[in-house]
């Protein structure tokens, strides 16, 4: 498509009628609000505003996506670029940049849109989101290590000297089954929304400008939020049936969001200050094995009881756990191999993740099972101190029970960049 | 190797004529008949300047390989070719050629870049075309190149045709991937035509659906890689030349306008992203390779037709197009000997060397899929 021009374009709204309707029934619903029942002046029924309708901020200090709320559903596409030219992926950073803002605002992609254009040329929107509303999307960029360095180690790009020394490969963890060709890649976007449709018309066309420039790698669905990312949001479950994200660091955290999310100037490289690292994680979890397991051998894997999400040491979801709790048993009530224990900041040197994974379901296996599991995502400032010193805590079968049940697949990590003014593009100090 | 056609007033002829008429290059210009003297290692015109206008090359083959004779211009524009040159004949190619340098090209065996010599046009420069006669100068072009690639075709599936009723399945199923290098080149001439492109390209799946015979290439190709053998296969033998012969009538009565070429343009690559790609094409030979060259040679000749046009509206896509186009060659002229034009056997590649051909013909299909925007604008 030709996406030559990289000035932000105001874009067209999709939804044009559709967000002047939500905005009525903004104001309908305040009137109802105000207004007491009365029978006889049958007002209109109280229309829910639609919170869809209202876009996430694209610009900012730091990129949407991270801290924002997380939203229903998830598509991750990783890509390596085929361009070798430096020229080209800056371009590639700023047509990409202008088109998630049109995107993430609930505009088309491009000055003409889905059916602006010439009757003779292909749209410059694939057109599968005419007419829905933004419905919470984000998309989030993040530098593979492979935009620096090649697999010998030699500079790409000319960007050998910003590659950030924490983006080295992950270490293997015992345990791990990790299939090349759904690991790595140079570039991963992270497109979230409330909507799949929305989520994947956003990859689509970020793909679609870059074809020529870079290649999709492995791409992954997924649904159903496993963390929240803020307080206002309940804790949703995983596919084991367990509350996941209970202990995440919430963006009303504010010292843990700084503390543990977002890279400081100290921590350097410079074009990263204000970004991030994001860390995923290919999870298949054996579904059929885990709904086997009795109750309460699945409530001592986690060490959460599976209804409340209580730890077992007492109390309700947000209970503080005690780790010196002892059960009736005189064994302790949260197990020493148990998930939430070895997981805990207590037994990792402080460290915290801000979580932001997915269910996913691949269809099935050919053996009668659901190829299904966890697309873990977390963010963090540093990826040694925080992911690897959780991570070296649970892998292994001799150390989390929940190992049994789960086989890490896939792997990536990635150095996001901080957010972008309105006239910025991703990845603008990497080329200053 | 780039084949594509585009000239003014190209016109082919075999001559019968075995005069070796060797000379050296002359430095004066010259108009009228030229020779060329072609062996495997060398090609010799008898001179280097011209004159505008007409120009007769009188193209002899003095080596031991089948070889070819291209004018190209700028671009490797193709002005003017003749092919299939076997040793030892003598075959006139005319060609007119407005003010201007080109390229004079032999291709012993029929493949490479060709060994090239430079010519020098000199004289009254071409009158400029309105912007619909450059439309209809591009459709006049691919017109002739659709004929050129026609008489190929028809050559070819004889030949195929003939080893196959022989029962020769050897040189069967050598004859198969030349004579479909020129079906796909043109192979969206043959898709205006529905009903006898099914009949004649169809695979078989789509027969079983259909309740229809399994015919044409695909069908011999089964019984020739399958079986072995030629069993039963003279009816669709026939058949098949039949079909072809009617296409390429039928392709001559109506052709195509310069808004479809641009379409066919696209097609060709579109054809590649469905259905070579995925080796699905040839699925029993496994020759997709050659087809994959071909509809990408296809695609760039119906490029190159419309090349003046593009370059006066959108000088920036053609660059992109060159640079793709290289980039497509590059990638897929690893996997051809060089010496003999076999290509590799397509269940060979590795799914890696796919993905990376899979990679440039994306690349090349986004700028490809502009170019008919261009030529509805120019109208």
């Amino acid at each position: 498509m030709s996406t030559d021009d990289t000035t932000p374009a105001p874009g067209l709204s999709r939804r044009k009628l559709l967000g002047a309707a939500g905005l009525g029934a903004l104001a309908a619903g305040a009137a109802g609000a105000g207004a007491g029942y009365v029978v006889a002046d049958e007002p209109a029924p109280a229309v829910v505003a639609d919170p869809d309708a209202v876009p996430v901020p694209f610009d900012g200090a730091h990129q949407a996506g991270i801290v924002t709320p997380a939203q229903d559903r998830l598509y991750f596409v990783a890509l390596d670029l085929t361009t070798q030219d430096r020229d080209s992926l800056v371009a590639l950073l700023k047509q990409w940049t202008v088109a998630s803002r049109q995107m993430t605002q609930g505009n088309d992609v491009g000055k003409l849109g889905a059916v602006g254009g010439s009757p003779y040329s292909p749209p410059e929107d694939t057109g599968e989101a005419l007419g829905l509303p933004p419905s919470g999307l984000t998309i989030t960029i993040g530098f593979g290590r492979g935009l620096f360095v090649d697999a010998d180690g030699a500079p790409r790009f000319g960007l050998g000297g910003q590659l950030p020394d924490l983006l080295q490969e992950l270490p293997g963890f015992s345990g791990d089954r990790l299939d090349p060709a759904i690991s790595g890649g140079d570039l991963a976007i992270q497109a979230c929304a409330n909507d799949p449709q929305v989520a994947v018309h956003a990859v689509r066309n970020l793909v679609r400008i870059a074809f020529g420039r870079a290649s999709v790698r492995y791409s992954q669905m997924g649904f159903g939020r496993t963390s929240s990312t803020s307080s206002a949001q309940v804790t949703a479950r995983n596919l084991f049936g367990f509350k996941d994200g209970t202990a995440n660091i919430k963006v009303e955290d504010r010292q843990d969001v700084d503390d543990f999310v977002w890279v400081h100037q100290d921590d350097g490289p410079a074009w990263l200050v204000g970004g991030s690292y994001l860390v995923s994680r290919k999870i298949d979890m054996r579904i059929e094995t885990w709904d086997r397991e009795s109750l309460q051998g699945q409530e001592s894997i986690i060490g959460r009881a599976k209804g409340s999400g209580g730890p077992l040491s007492g109390g309700d979801e947000h209970e503080a756990i005690d780790f010196a709790a002892v059960g009736d048993d005189g064994e302790p009530a949260i197990g020493l191999k148990s998930h939430v224990r070895l997981a805990h900041p207590d037994v990792n040197d402080g460290a915290k993740l801000l979580r932001r994974g997915y269910n996913f379901v691949d269809g099935s296996n050919g053996l009668g099972q659901l190829s299904a599991g966890l697309f873990f995502i977390a963010y963090q400032r540093d990826p040694i101190k925080q992911f690897v010193r959780i991570q070296r805590s649970l892998a292994g079968l001799q150390n989390d029970l929940l190992n049994e049940y789960i086989v890490h697949v896939g792997s990536g990590l990635f150095a996001c960049p901080p957010g972008v003014g309105p006239d910025g593009y991703w990845g603008e100090g990497l080329f200053a | 190797m780039k084949k594509h056609l585009a000239a003014l007033g190209v016109l082919t002829m075999t001559a019968v004529s075995l005069a070796a008429c060797a000379s050296d290059p002359a430095e004066t210009s010259a108009s009228g008949d030229l020779t060329v003297s072609a062996t495997d290692s060398e090609c010799t015109v008898s001179a280097a300047k011209l004159d505008a206008g007409p120009s007769t090359f009188k193209i002899t083959n003095k080596g031991s390989k089948v070889t070819e004779f291209y004018v190209y211009a700028e671009g490797d524009r193709i002005m003017g070719e003749v092919e299939n040159v076997g040793p030892g004949l003598t075959r006139n190619l005319v060609v007119d050629l407005p003010k201007g340098t080109y390229e004079g090209a032999c291709k012993p065996g029929m493949i490479g870049d060709g060994i090239r010599q430079t010519l020098t046009v000199s004289g009254a420069a071409a009158k400029p075309l309105s912007d619909s006669a450059e439309l209809k100068a591009a459709a006049d072009s691919y017109a002739r190149y659709v004929k050129s690639q026609s008489d190929a075709l028809i050559d070819k599936t004889t030949e195929f045709v003939d080893a196959v009723k022989a029962g020769d399945v050897d040189e069967a199923k050598a004859l198969f991937p030349v004579a479909r290098t020129y079906w796909e080149r043109i192979e969206p001439v043959a898709e205006k035509f529905g009903d006898l492109d099914p009949i004649t390209d169809g695979r078989e799946p789509d027969a079983i659906a259909e309740g229809v015979d399994f015919t044409g290439w695909h069908r011999i190709e089964k019984q020739l890689w399958v079986e072995g053998n030629t069993e039963g296969m003279d009816v669709y033998a026939d058949q098949l030349l039949d079909n072809v012969k009617q296409i390429v009538a039928l392709g001559q009565d109506a052709p195509l306008t310069a808004l479809e070429l641009a379409q066919g343009s696209k097609g060709l690559l579109d054809e590649v992203a469905t259905g070579k790609i995925t080796g699905e094409e040839d699925e029993f030979s496994h020759t997709d390779l050659w087809d994959f060259k071909a509809n990408i040679e296809g695609s760039q000749a119906a490029i190159a037709s419309l090349r003046p046009v593009l370059e006066e509206q959108a000088p920036d896509l053609v660059a992109q197009l060159d640079e793709q186009f290289a980039a497509v060659d590059t990638e897929l002229n690893q996997h051809q000997d060089p010496a003999t034009g076999e290509w590799v056997s397509y269940d060979q590649l590795t799914k890696k060397q796919v993905k990376a051909l899979s990679d440039v013909v994306a690349a090349l299909s986004e700028p490809i899929s502009q170019v008919a925007a261009v030529v509805a604008a120019s109208a």
